[in-house]
């Protein structure tokens, strides 16, 4: 498990610190459904859009954006792993 | 497929809060069986897997891109109810750590991609485990019609939320039909790396997917 588990956390680190550099900038599906349409008039701006790691960049500056990866690799793995061990069923006694 | 906030009204917007809520907190319930010192490891990497690779939009025509959902993926390595609580994690980090979705709209986005995204791939996924037992060319065709079946039901979620209460009031079948276009083709994209994702871990560990769990099983002498 050990060698896998490093082995798939690693992946997940290179693709969001590194390959997120080469991603596309165009909208998403989404995106491009509500400017299209013209609903993205209505779209408000995000309550924490001033926020110091938003849109996965470092107060606004992209050249980051692998930086914001790792550091949002770091936290979802903090928090799914804490959550999902908590929830586990243990296993017999040791 | 990240909504933000104000694209729906504050009635849906509300009401889908409390639609996620209730399906995470049924999915927290019925997450704990799935859950041993064993798959709690696994489901953690792969909520980090899936938030990284969302990172990666790829181009799907010009001026529009795609990214993973990651609900079929989960569910599959994972399961739906651990699959579904994987994808929350990422979205609600997503919003409050990086302004990506809205907050308001983050029921609607979870309802969308966790809760719906992970049921449709893990039930189509399911339907055709016979398949996916077959060896690694059958795994990555399931792996495949699953995802795709989870980015068109997903991009339905929002359709669905639009009529119901969407701003702007534009017409219904203009917003179904560019969505549908749209993420028929983010779904071949979802289809591709759910496919290889999955195939590489089940040729490593085919122990931790969730799908072909019993696969194991010494042969049955009932048929």
């Amino acid at each position: 498990m050990k060698k896998f588990s490093i082995g798939f956390a690693f992946v997940s680190l290179l693709i969001a610190g590194v390959l997120s550099y080469f991603a596309s900038g165009d909208p998403d599906g989404l995106d491009k459904t509500v400017e299209d349409t013209g609903i993205a008039e209505h779209a408000q701006e995000h309550p924490f859009a001033g926020g110091t790691f938003a849109d996965y960049a470092l107060g606004g500056d992209d050249r980051f954006t692998g930086l914001a990866g790792v550091l949002g690799v770091v936290v979802v793995l903090a928090l799914s792993f804490g959550l999902f061990w908590v929830l586990r069923k243990k296993s017999g006694a040791r | 497929m990240h909504m933000s906030d104000g694209l729906l009204n504050a009635p849906v917007s509300v009401a889908f809060l409390v639609i996620a809520a209730l399906g995470v907190g049924f999915a927290l319930v019925k997450a704990r069986a799935d859950l041993d010192d064993r798959t709690a490891p696994m489901a953690g990497l792969v909520a980090t897997f899936i938030f990284a690779v969302q990172m990666i939009n790829f181009p799907i025509l010009p001026g529009a891109s795609g990214h993973l959902l990651g609900g079929a993926l989960a569910a599959i390595l994972v399961g739906p109810y651990v699959g579904a609580l994987c994808v929350t994690i990422v979205l609600v980090v997503q919003a409050l750590l990086f302004a990506d979705g809205g907050l308001t709209a983050l029921g609607a986005n979870v309802t969308n991609m966790a809760l719906i995204g992970t049921a449709a791939g893990f039930l189509v996924a399911v339907a055709l485990r016979k398949f996916a037992r077959k060896g690694k060319g059958g795994l990555a065709a399931v792996a495949f019609v699953s995802a795709f079946v989870n980015t068109l039901l997903a991009a339905t979620g929002f359709i669905v939320e639009y009529a119901i209460g969407g701003a702007g009031g534009v017409e219904i079948g203009k917003v179904a039909l560019l969505m549908w276009g749209l993420h028929a083709l983010i779904g071949i994209g979802e289809g591709l790396i759910t496919a290889a994702t999955v195939t590489s871990v089940a040729s490593i560990r085919p122990d931790l997917v969730f799908l072909l769990k019993g696969n194991r099983k010494p042969l049955e002498v009932r048929s």
